[in-house]
């Protein structure tokens, strides 16, 4: 039990796929524009993540090694057009901040990452565990930038004023300041693990 | 003229990557030398003009036949086999462009630019919001404005790479090393090219 506890929490802090692994930038750079816009994409991953893990760990057995990497393209891409079409009907106003991003999900490296790394190799259980910490690490990430920048930017946070906008730095929300958060970030998450 | 302007547009004021966030990867792991950004640079452009001619003539067929919802499949499919197709037959036609672009090319699939582009320019209303005014939407218009896309990537890359040449000489806070100050340089360079919005 305590191999299924490490699988879980693994992707969540010791190998955070945005802080320690670095996979993923571009929807942690473009989506985090408030925290609710970064947790929904991190979520949206968090499905595809875990049922391509599943599928792919069942199947591994049954394709071929030689076509694996296109075959598992394929299941990714059903899963991100399942999510794209599932958002598309009942949360159009968050698919539509997302919008290119949805569909993006499929070269999310994190993704194949963790289907050639993880769940090729391994048992349908851990694999989906491995999904589940995964995601809950990026969701987690891409929040925290959220916040950060919407706090800084527009003065709330998930949508709750804090304080006036007027004194908001509008850069954090534009595309320099998602730079600029997610540096100073992994900083301080260097900085603290050294210690 | 109204195609310099998508040009102007697609390089300066919409930066692929500077303002619009497709291919982060890439851009902070191949910008270490100018001469690997150059060639990864080339081989992005010449992929990503094939792969969105080829993927707005089979975005029409898809209509035609109403399996709109196939396109994320379709399309990275084809991206995949465009790659592969273009390693296999440069490397008989012409063995130094292959030596020269080789090695970046397997990496481009999974480059979000290329699939990115292609779904813009397959989506009039996708497509018209990222030109100028006054441009129309078809294969013309769709085709030059992911050449000036790839240019913009090209760019993005070279200057990133000049800059991170010079900056691996410098000294650098512990905790700043490697991603975080190659972010905040990044950084740095997006709100030098906000300096072009505006402009068309």
């Amino acid at each position: 039990m305590s191999n299924a506890m490490k699988t879980l929490t693994n992707g969540i802090l010791k190998e955070n796929p945005t802080f320690a692994l670095v996979l993923g930038m571009c929807p942690t750079l473009a989506t985090t524009t408030s925290a609710v816009n970064g947790m929904s994409m991190g979520l949206a991953t968090l499905f595809v993540l875990v049922c391509s893990n599943v599928v792919i760990s069942l199947l591994k057995n049954l394709i071929p090694d030689k076509v694996r990497i296109p075959a598992f393209i394929v299941v990714i891409a059903t899963f991100v057009t399942m999510v794209q079409l599932v958002m598309q009907a009942y949360l159009p106003a968050i698919y539509d901040v997302l919008g290119l991003f949805i569909p993006l999900i499929v070269v999310n490296c994190i993704v194949l990452g963790r289907a050639e790394a993880f769940a090729a190799k391994n048992t349908v259980g851990l694999s989906a565990l491995d999904g589940i910490g995964m995601g809950l690490g990026f969701t987690l990430s891409l929040t925290v930038l959220g916040v950060i920048r919407e706090f800084l930017g527009a003065g709330t946070v998930f949508g709750f004023q804090l304080y006036n906008s007027q004194f908001a730095a509008l850069i954090f929300v534009l595309a320099p300041g998602a730079f600029i958060a997610l540096a100073y970030m992994m900083a301080a998450v260097n900085k603290l693990q050294k210690k | 003229m109204v195609y310099f302007l998508i040009f102007i547009s697609a390089i300066f004021v919409n930066n692929i990557v500077l303002s619009q966030f497709l291919g982060i990867c890439p851009f902070l792991g191949v910008s270490k030398k100018i001469d690997t950004a150059l060639g990864m640079g080339a081989a992005v452009t010449f992929v990503l003009v094939l792969a969105t001619v080829v993927t707005y003539l089979l975005q029409k067929l898809l209509v035609l036949w109403g399996v709109e919802f196939l396109q994320t499949i379709l399309f990275i499919l084809v991206i995949a086999a465009l790659v592969q197709m273009i390693e296999i037959m440069l490397k008989k036609v012409s063995p130094a462009l292959y030596q020269a672009l080789g090695v970046f090319l397997p990496l481009i699939t999974t480059n979000c630019c290329i699939l990115g582009v292609a779904l813009i320019v397959a989506d009039q209303n996708k497509l018209l919001a990222k030109l100028p005014l006054g441009a129309d939407y078809g294969l013309l218009s769709g085709t030059v404005y992911a050449f000036a896309t790839a240019v913009g990537f090209a760019l993005a890359l070279v200057l990133f790479a000049g800059i991170r040449e010079q900056l691996a000489l410098n000294k650098v806070p512990e905790a700043m090393k490697g991603t975080p100050i190659a972010l905040l340089t990044a950084g740095l360079l997006a709100m030098a090219f906000m300096g072009f919005s505006g402009v068309v």
